[in-house]
C-alpha cells in the first residue's frame, strides 16, 4: 500500500513524531511504500538540524534523515508553518534576508499544496498529532 | 492528477488559544485550488470557530473570522457542524455565521452552506470520505 503521513507535533514536547517515525519506519519494513512525510503546525521543528536532545535519549531529527537517506524518503516540511517558527533552508533564507538556515539532511520546504498531492496520489494519508 | 477524492477537514478546536484553527483553514483555502470534493466538519470546541461576532481586539490576534465567509467563493458548500456539540456549549445554528454559496445552475441563487447534522449522521459523512484531515 501506498502511504502518506502528516506530521502535526513538535519533537519531545509530544509523541506524535515519535510514533509518525515509528509507524514509517514499520511500513517500509513491512514493504508498504510512503509517498510523503508531511510536516505541518509545531510539525516543522522535526526539521531542524540544531536540535541538541541529550546523549542518553532518541536524536528525533537525525533519525528522520537517517530514515531518508536509506529509503528516499520525502520528507517535506509546510513553508507557512516554517517561516511562522523559523525552520528556514537556503532559498527562504535569500528571500527572506535572514542570517542562517537550519534545514536538517533530507527535509524540504514547500507548499501545502504538498499534502494535497499527498493525499489524492497514496492510497492512505495518516495523520499524526492531537 | 485528474482523480478527485472526497477530502473532509474536521475542526476540533477553538479557534484562538492554539493555531491549529487557523492553520487548517490554510489546508483549505490552498486544497481548494486543487478542485477536489471538499467537507467541512465543525464538532467540539471546533464549533466556536463559526460562532458569529468574534472581537480578537483583547487578545492581539489577528480575527480570521471573515475568512469563514468567503469559503462560498472557493466552492466550498458543504460545512457539517454536530448538533451534539452545539447543544453542549448552549448554541444553536443562529449564533453561527450566516454562510453562503451561490449555485451557479440556479441563476446564482444563495443558499445556505451550513447542516446541522447528529453525531450519528457525522459518522456517515466520516465514512463515506477518502481523507479526513483533523485540526
Amino acid at each position: 500500500m501506498k502511504f502518506s503521513i502528516q506530521v502535526n507535533e513538535g519533537p519531545y514536547q509530544h509523541q506524535s513524531s515519535d510514533t509518525a517515525y515509528q509507524f514509517t519506519k514499520a511500513a517500509l519494513e513491512a514493504g508498504h511504500e510512503i509517498f510523503r512525510v508531511f510536516f505541518y503546525h509545531d510539525g516543522v521543528n522535526n526539521g531542524t538540524r540544531l536540535t541538541t536532545p541529550p546523549q542518553d535519549d532518541r536524536n528525533i531529527v537525525n533519525r528522520w534523515s537517517e530514515l531518508a537517506a536509506e529509503h528516499e524518503l520525502d520528507l517535506v516540511v509546510c513553508v507557512a508553518a516554517a517561516q511562522r517558527r523559523g525552520i528556514v533552508d537556503e532559498g527562504e533564507m535569500q528571500r527572506n534576508g535572514k542570517d542562517a538556515e537550519n534545514i536538517a539532511p533530507g527535509f524540504r520546504i514547500s507548499g501545502l499544496g504538498q499534502l494535497i498531492e499527498a493525499g489524492i496520489q497514496a492510497d492512505r494519508l495518516v495523520v499524526f498529532g492531537d | 492528477m485528474s482523480e478527485i477524492k472526497k477530502f473532509l477537514y474536521v475542526n476540533r478546536k477553538a479557534p484562538y488559544g492554539t493555531i491549529y484553527a487557523w492553520e487548517s483553514l490554510e489546508v483549505v483555502l490552498i486544497g481548494a485550488a486543487f478542485d477536489q470534493d471538499v467537507t467541512l466538519a465543525f464538532v467540539d470546541d471546533g464549533v466556536y470557530q463559526i460562532v458569529k461576532g468574534t472581537d480578537t481586539a483583547g487578545i492581539e490576534m489577528k480575527n480570521f473570522s471573515p475568512t469563514y465567509t468567503a469559503l462560498g467563493d472557493y466552492d466550498i458548500k458543504k460545512i457539517y457542524v454536530e448538533k451534539e456539540s452545539l447543544e453542549k456549549r448552549g448554541l444553536t445554528v443562529d449564533d453561527l455565521l450566516d454562510l453562503k454559496w451561490e449555485d451557479e445552475d440556479e441563476d446564482w441563487a444563495e443558499k445556505d452552506s451550513i447542516h446541522v447534522v447528529s453525531s450519528a449522521e457525522l459518522a456517515d459523512i466520516m465514512d463515506d470520505a477518502d481523507i479526513t484531515l483533523s485540526f
